[in-house]
């Protein structure tokens, strides 16, 4: 009999093309997305060297990071992104491609957002893009992971990778979440408890009855944020929700081909038995409402605590790090989560902009009107194709009526390239996955947060409990 | 690429944990289609007390005296003394190019970020990890010490202070013979070629919805 194996093993295996005696392996790759960031310096290595793309097929691009959210009858105004997107534009015409959904196209949005919606992220795909949130697709048990420029053009070129097999993680969540505690909640609670780094080297698997009982929204939610535990791969098996979310989507086989896919699919979990080489346990009864207070994500608090005092920290670098926070974050140690005001709101990026995300704002903005004191809401969907599904259920109205933004799709105020942006000083409650320094504009305060805690913020001022309103 | 054998620097020390990549090279700098030209941005926020953009002249703008890189001893720096988790965050590669742009051949520190790290190698800039403790020692010393310099041999992997004391680390084969050798992996790669033809062709019969 066959030893038992991880997920992540099985999916490794099956796209080695060839193994060196010092483990360094080629890994064939399925699916390459591309935005227009990363790939301007690979595109042109690749010409310059004389070299053509291995198989085009493989490649789904998108304009994201650098397009705008409003006006788009105006086009990109700022010059030097406007030359990126065309540029990509250009190289996508010259190269080709499976598909691509370019700067105003009704498909357009987010890489990360739109490569599931359009069944071109399916399980037991090997998927890279240059950008760290690769990992998201992991929620269909692709194994999919970020990739630097020499790698896209790496891929491009050879549609392999180098790579050596990682060591693997299990985050166990088994028990029933309390109500209103989200998929956002337990991953960043995940990220509180091991660490920026607690997944470095790891692929990192995400299971137990609490991940089971999620939908794949909230699935992607968990393994978009396994980059920031360090992991630069996360993982859930596959069972009926993962099947059943794909039929019909464009780039997934349909009739008798999907049935025999989904086939091959339902084998893609982790048998029982299977060897990790480490695991890490989490009640969900356990996990409250989350937020940030510092500039890493795993300086996070449950929504009724406090932010923490350095001095009580006993390591001299971490003691440093929540020292140097604080001030950048202009908090005080003890402050309660729940006093702490903000003056913007942000709801999207490719952690929180997919249609259950927007619907779990909207239940809370419904009726609800914006607090004074809050400068802006943004509310980015993840696609165009999110767009349009929020509109026809009337969540841009309530979105309006509450006095939210509602924006045209792209990755807009989670980096800030656009002109979506914190003033220096600003504090934000955020739906992103990063609140690094500036990484919403320079000087900004960024909180990490659910969409219905974004969506708190935004009617209260300060943080909330979704219960607690009026 | 360029090719890394060994390396007699000056040490800058960067005393900070979690230096992501958009705090090495801001974000408003990716959008350069080139490679090359982050230099003057490396650690923009940082180094500068106005807010920096593309296309600025950066000889006329404000330093910041207090950042460690603006200090008069550490000019010319090429090896840059770093903290836990390095490099994370964003997966840009403009981070490296950065490093190196600005003059940085080698990084030491206790760990780094997996895409962060990878990309390091591509660009022949070597991030060497150390034991918490060496790191600790090597920091204080650099401080004490104007003019601090540090040796670096690849071949023999180690790490050589200027009394003597050596420092193995570890680096995986392959990517040292990369390095050694300034080799281009896509090249490698593809003499590959024939193999990952038939692991196509066997993959394609089997899955061919993978292949639309
Ligand atoms: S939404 Fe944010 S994290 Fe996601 S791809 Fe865009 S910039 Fe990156």
């Amino acid at each position: 009999m066959q030893q038992a194996q991880t997920l992540y093993e099985k999916l490794w295996s099956s796209h080695v093309v060839r193994q060196d005696a010092d483990g360094t392996a080629l890994i064939y790759i399925d699916r390459h997305l591309v935005h227009e960031v990363t790939s301007p310096q690979a595109f042109e290595g690749l010409k310059l060297a004389g070299r053509k793309p291995w198989r085009v097929s493989s490649i789904v691009a998108t304009a994201d990071h650098n397009t705008p959210t409003d006006h788009w009858e105006e086009g990109i105004k700022d010059p030097i992104s406007r030359q990126q997107v065309e540029t990509l534009d250009a190289n996508i015409r010259e190269v080709g491609s499976l598909a691509y959904f370019p700067f105003k196209d009704e498909r357009q949005g987010i890489v990360h957002v739109i490569g599931p919606e359009n069944g071109a992220t399916l399980p037991g795909m090997t998927v890279v893009c240059g950008d760290s949130h690769t990992s998201t697709h992991g929620a269909f048990a692709c194994l999919a992971h970020g990739i630097g420029t020499s790698e896209v053009e790496h891929v491009l070129a050879t549609q392999c990778l180098m790579q050596k097999k990682s060591k693997t993680l299990l985050i166990q969540v088994d028990g029933d979440l309390a109500p209103g505690v989200t998929a956002k909640d337990v991953v960043l609670a995940i990220i509180g408890r091991i660490g920026t780094a607690g997944g470095t080297g790891y692929a990192m698997e995400f299971g137990g009855s609490a991940i089971r009982g999620l939908s794949m929204e909230g699935r992607m939610t968990i393994c978009n944020m396994a980059i920031e535990a360090g992991a630069r791969a996360g993982l859930i098996a596959v069972d009926e929700t993962t099947i059943e979310y794909l039929k019909g989507r464009p780039y997934a086989p349909a009739g008798d081909a999907f049935e025999q896919a989904a086939t091959y699919w339902r084998t893609l979990t982790s048998d029982a038995g299977a060897v990790y080489d480490k695991v890490v346990e989490m009640d969900a009864a356990a996990i409250r409402p989350q937020v940030t207070w510092g500039t890493s994500p795993e300086m996070v608090s449950d929504i009724s605590g406090v932010v923490p005092d350095p001095a009580a920290e006993k390591d001299p670098v971490k003691r440093e790090g929540m020292t140097r926070a604080l001030a950048y974050m202009g908090l005080e140690a003890g402050t309660p989560i729940k006093r702490i005001p903000v003056d913007r709101v942000f709801i999207g990026s490719c952690t929180n902009s997919r249609i259950e995300d927007l619907r779990a704002a909207a239940a809370v903005a419904k009726g609800r009107q914006k607090a004074d004191s809050v400068k802006q809401v943004l509310v980015v969907p993840g696609s165009g194709l999110v767009k349009r599904q929020a509109e026809s259920e009337g969540l841009d109205k309530v979105f309006v009526a509450a006095g939210f933004e509602w924006r045209e799709p792209g990755c807009s105020m989670c980096l800030a390239m656009n002109a979506d942006r914190l003033e220096s000083g600003e504090r934000c409650a955020s739906t992103s996955n990063r609140n690094f320094e500036g990484r919403q504009g320079a000087g900004g305060r960024t909180h990490l947060v659910s969409p219905a805690l974004a969506a708190a913020a935004a009617i209260a001022g300060h943080f909330a409990d979704v219960a607690e309103l009026n | 690429m360029r090719a890394f054998t060994t390396l007699d620097g000056l040490v800058a020390p960067l005393d900070r944990a979690n230096v992501d990549t958009d705090a090495i090279i801001p974000k408003q700098f990716l959008k350069s289609i080139q490679r090359s030209g982050f230099g003057p941005n490396l650690f923009d926020e940082w180094r500068y007390l106005d807010h920096g953009e593309p296309g600025m002249d950066n000889s006329t703008r404000k330093l910041n005296t207090n950042f460690v890189l603006n200090q008069s001893r550490y000019t010319g720096a090429q090896i840059l003394l770093t903290r836990d988790n390095f490099g994370c965050g964003s997966s840009r590669e403009h981070a490296p190019w950065a490093l190196d742009d600005y003059g940085f051949r080698a990084l030491i520190g206790t760990s780094y970020a997996d895409i962060f790290f990878n990309n390091c190698f591509k660009n022949g800039v070597l991030p060497i990890c150390l034991p918490a403790d060496v790191v600790d020692r090597l920091f204080a010393t650099c401080l004490a010490n104007e003019g601090y310099r540090l040796k670096i041999d690849l071949a023999a992997q180690q790490v050589i202070e200027s009394d003597g004391t050596a420092h193995h680390f570890d680096v995986d084969a392959f990517r040292k013979e990369c390095l050694l050798n300034g080799w281009d992996e896509i090249g490698l790669t593809l003499r590959h070629a024939d193999e990952i033809r038939a692991f196509e062709a066997s993959r394609k019969a089997e899955h061919p919805y993978y292949f639309r």
